[in-house]
């Protein structure tokens, strides 16, 4: 008897279905217009679905209408907080392309506001990244110091976010008689910060127990998805451009590349994620260090071509953005304009493995694992 | 750390009936021309081959070769432990374009060959999810990325061109 | 008490029972609730706006100190949105309900020797009971919101707040044990005097039982300060309004007066339960170092002074529970179960047992 009511419980009368949830495209956490489908049984997620094309600016589309140095502005708006670092990669793929020789100046200006770029990027993933967790308060730290870096590119070049400044051939302007001395006033105010951010919120218990062992990503399947960037070293593989096929002058420098290491739980796992972009900063100030040190004299627009008309054929330039691997892919037909382009994103490769990362664990865990991919989704879209 | 003659001499020994070329006489990257239906088992061999060691798809495109008849696509590969790099192209017709996927072997290529169908309408064949990806699902005016696309008038009712 | 001087006033004992019945169940609201919330919802923005870096409301008035009243008009003169598919009577009833949950606790909690809202003996029963209402207020603006992201904020909710309820009770249970009263009142006036009478120094008097208890006393406390953290949704036990997974969890779907009042709600039962603690191990109303007004000889001046410290002490828990939000990330729903039932209910326990044998020493 009682047997029977179980088995028709079971059946018939209590039903159980699975949830669907949209989260997003307006959603505190998505990092932009993302839409995930999450299949839920209870709080325990059993799919994934990203749902990607909300912020299609048909970038593509337009380079192809565009002539060469019309891109470097669409290019800014692409991976919006690491501006600096898109149009460093789309000139290192057309310097490739049409063999030019830079300045010494030039190149040692763009290192410094690529990696001053870096840093600012990697403030914006780990403050956000406090929030996603629920601590906000590291959040506006992290603000105020990337207001710091802005105003540095404020006094360069005119804008805060969307630059316009490394041009195929040199730059847009040279730097403001302050930035050296401001430069160095900023890394000497900044490396406490660091620590502060440390005691805050890398080493809190709540933290550590909400990110550690928290969607691990194991190096095979993240180098057999294309991963990149800081989310491939936390995974404890040294993979960088940087060092690994570099470009511009980072041969010159002295610097690590640091990779997830498993500190509180697995290697691979968010916190490492996490941690990894903070000993990045570290490293950035002290490229920029030494950068700003060696700073030669010279003309920063000499190597600018006066019309850039490549011959047929074609070039694939990458270099290391704050989110992973940035590559160009460039096709010419021989015109002013290019015939095709195609723009690698890291957020792009790396979006595909949120499905894989997410499944098995929490609502909450989701947002945990999407804020620490770090994903802007202007360049998911592009 | 190989070079891509190098490595086109090892392809062609392994796959000796098929058709693979290459094309070096063009700035600034050569590359190696194969058969799109063959693309998976070379990948495969590419990937598998321990002294080749290709475990890592950087890249991904579609281009329209229009006046060629063609819908190309450009792979990118390159191996992290040995550090070297190749580019692989295929090239199918425009009419009936189906390249093989390698979402199989690299599983990174699984959005990039939704973006080339999304743009060009290449057809991935076994490819496990072939949708839209950028564009709406529900977009039917064609693949935008094409040479001879042309906006379409409305989409759900919006006039499209502003 | 306020009864016996209408008594004495009016010289008839039924107008004087509704005389003061009205001001009884009135004077918290206009004296305290809503000046406490204005001011604690500007005190909140002005101290997460100081640990942050920056300066918060500045614009209204002095340092912003009219934000609030400003945010208050602008709220009143919101749409009242209602989606079309809410369940209606349901959905309009819960933010009254969480209100008069929350609203009710503050009838029986002592402000000062002179003015308690009602003297239950049963007070610190009658609270937690009360409060209970606010679960079932949060369910039903849950459910009757038809959002998904209510239903889950609910459902977190009432696991969160009944799971913390059994280590909150523990905790009042031990002390009911040592103080053998249920009333607020009498646990307050038992600790008159000085503040090493406090029960958190282990109770009046000085026996061998009081030393015994200050560790006891110590973790007891520290667990109700935890487990009230929890029961009213503040971090990192905000998980049921987590905004970065939930939106805004169960009232994401109010606007307006609605949601003013699940706000008003939330301080309301931050302040009930700072005052519970106050009143359980820090003295209630009484003084820690003795009474002006006794010094003085002026009479009336002691329940003023007792209205003083009784809001003071409140207050601090309240300040507090605001630093630890603006300080700490957010717990996941089964870390937090795991926080009540594997640490905080055995030790809770174990504890209690403890004060039990200490108490028949």
């Amino acid at each position: 008897m009682s047997q029977d009511i179980l088995t028709k419980t079971k059946s018939s009368v209590i039903r159980t279905e699975e949830m669907v949830l949209n989260m997003g495209p307006q959603h505190p956490s998505t990092h932009g217009v993302l839409r995930l489908e999450l299949g839920l049984e209870g709080e325990i997620i059993t799919k994934v679905i990203p749902h990607i094309g909300y912020l299609h600016r048909c970038f593509e589309k337009h380079c192809e209408a565009m002539t060469y140095p019309q891109i470097v502005p669409y290019t800014d708006r692409m991976d919006y907080l690491a501006s600096m670092g898109n149009e460093f990669g789309y000139a290192v793929a057309m310097e490739k392309f049409l063999g030019i020789e830079l300045p010494q100046r030039v190149e040692y200006i763009r290192v410094i506001m690529a990696e001053f770029q870096r840093i600012a990027s990697h403030l914006v993933a780990l403050g956000t990244y406090g929030a996603d967790i629920g601590a906000f308060t590291p959040f506006l730290y992290c603000f105020r110091d990337r207001e710091k870096i802005l105003h540095l590119f404020e006094i360069t070049c005119g804008a805060r976010l969307l630059y316009n400044y490394i041009w195929v051939g040199g730059l847009s302007h040279d730097l403001h008689p302050d930035f050296v001395r401001k430069a160095k006033d900023f890394i000497k105010e900044f490396r406490p910060t660091i620590k502060e951010l440390n005691e805050l919120l890398s080493y809190n218990k709540i933290f550590i127990d909400r990110t550690a062992n928290v969607g691990i990503l194991p190096v095979d399947t993240a180098i057999n998805y294309g991963v990149s960037g800081p989310n491939l070293r936390a995974s404890g593989f040294k993979w960088d451009i940087r060092k690994d096929d570099p470009y511009s002058v980072y041969d010159k420098f002295d610097f690590d590349i640091p990779v997830g290491k498993g500190t509180h739980g697995t290697v691979g796992d968010s916190w490492d994620r996490y941690f990894v972009r903070i000993l990045e900063m570290e490293e950035s100030l002290k490229i920029i260090e030494q950068a700003l040190d060696q700073l030669p004299d010279g003309d920063v627009q000499s190597a600018i071509p006066k019309r850039i008309k490549p011959n047929a054929g074609q070039v694939y330039g990458r270099v290391e953005n704050p989110r992973g691997e940035l590559g160009y892919f460039i096709i010419s037909d021989g015109s002013t304009s290019p015939y095709r382009v195609k723009v690698r994103a890291p957020s792009f490769v790396t979006m595909q493995i949120l499905g894989e990362l997410c499944k098995g664990y929490m609502i909450a865990d989701v947002i945990t694992i999407l804020g620490s991919i770090d994903i802007v989704l202007g360049e998911i879209d592009r | 750390m190989k070079n891509t003659e190098e490595i086109l001499q090892i392809l062609k020994d392994t796959f000796p009936e098929s058709s693979i070329e290459l094309k070096a006489d063009l700035p600034v990257e050569s590359f190696i021309i194969c058969n799109p239906l063959e693309i998976d088992k070379i990948s495969n061999f590419l990937h598998d081959n321990t002294e080749l060691d290709f475990n890592s798809l950087i890249n991904l495109s579609g281009v329209d070769e229009i006046k060629a008849n063609q819908l190309s696509v450009y792979y990118h590969i390159e191996s992290t432990r040995l550090k070297h790099k190749l580019v692989l192209k295929v090239a199918a017709d425009r009419n009936n374009p189906e390249v093989a996927s390698v979402t199989d072997i690299w599983k990174g290529a699984n959005w990039h060959e939704r973006e080339a169908y999304d743009m060009f309408g290449i057809k991935f064949l076994n490819h496990p999810d072939l949708r839209r990806i950028l564009m709406p699902y529900d977009w039917e005016a064609g693949y935008p990325l094409r040479k001879d696309y042309e906006n379409p008038e409305f989409y759900q009712g919006m006039k499209v061109p502003y | 008490m306020m009864y016996d001087y209408f008594v004495e006033l009016f010289g008839n004992t039924v107008i004087a029972g509704i005389a003061s019945g009205i001001l009884m169940s009135l004077l918290p609201l206009f004296i305290f609730i809503l000046p406490y919330a204005l001011l604690a919802v500007l005190a909140e923005r002005k101290v997460s706006a100081h640990m942050q870096d920056r300066l918060g409301p500045m614009r209204i008035g002095w340092h912003g100190w009219n934000q609030t009243i400003a945010d208050i008009l602008k709220l009143i003169q919101k749409e009242d949105i209602v989606a079309s598919d809410t369940d209606k009577p349901l959905f309009n009833f819960a933010p009254i309900l969480v209100f008069a949950g929350s609203y009710a606790a503050f009838a029986a909690i002592p402000f000062s020797s002179y003015y308690i809202g009602s003297e239950v003996d049963l007070g610190i029963f009658y609270i937690i009971a009360v409060t209970g209402l606010v679960v079932a207020g949060i369910l039903m603006a849950g459910w009757a919101s038809n959002n998904k992201y209510s239903l889950l904020g609910s459902m977190r909710s009432v696991a969160q707040i009944v799971s913390y309820e059994i280590p909150t009770m523990l905790v009042v249970l031990s002390l009911v044990m040592v103080s053998e009263t249920m009333s607020l009142h009498k646990l307050s006036e038992m600790q008159t005097g000085y503040f090493w009478n406090w029960y958190i120094f282990g109770g009046p008097g000085f026996t061998l039982t009081k030393f015994l208890l200050i560790p006891s006393m110590l973790i007891g406390f520290i667990i109700i300060y935890i487990s009230t953290l929890a029961e009213v949704n503040r971090v990192p036990f905000d998980i049921p309004e987590a905004e970065s997974e939930l939106v805004a969890g169960y009232h994401t779907e109010y606007s307006g007066m609605k949601f003013a009042m699940f706000f008003l709600a939330e301080y309301a039962n931050m302040y009930a339960v700072s005052a519970i603690v106050a009143a359980l191990f820090f003295g209630g109303y009484q003084s820690p170092i003795g009474y002006l007004g006794n010094l003085l000889g002026v009479e009336w001046l002691i329940p003023l002074e007792q209205f003083f410290w009784f809001a003071a002490k409140g207050l601090f828990f309240v300040f507090v529970q605001m630093w630890l939000r603006w300080t700490l990330p957010r717990l996941r729903v089964d870390q937090l179960m795991a926080v009540s039932w594997k640490y905080l209910i055995p030790i809770a326990f174990i504890n209690l047992i403890i004060i039990g044998f200490i108490t028949l020493i």
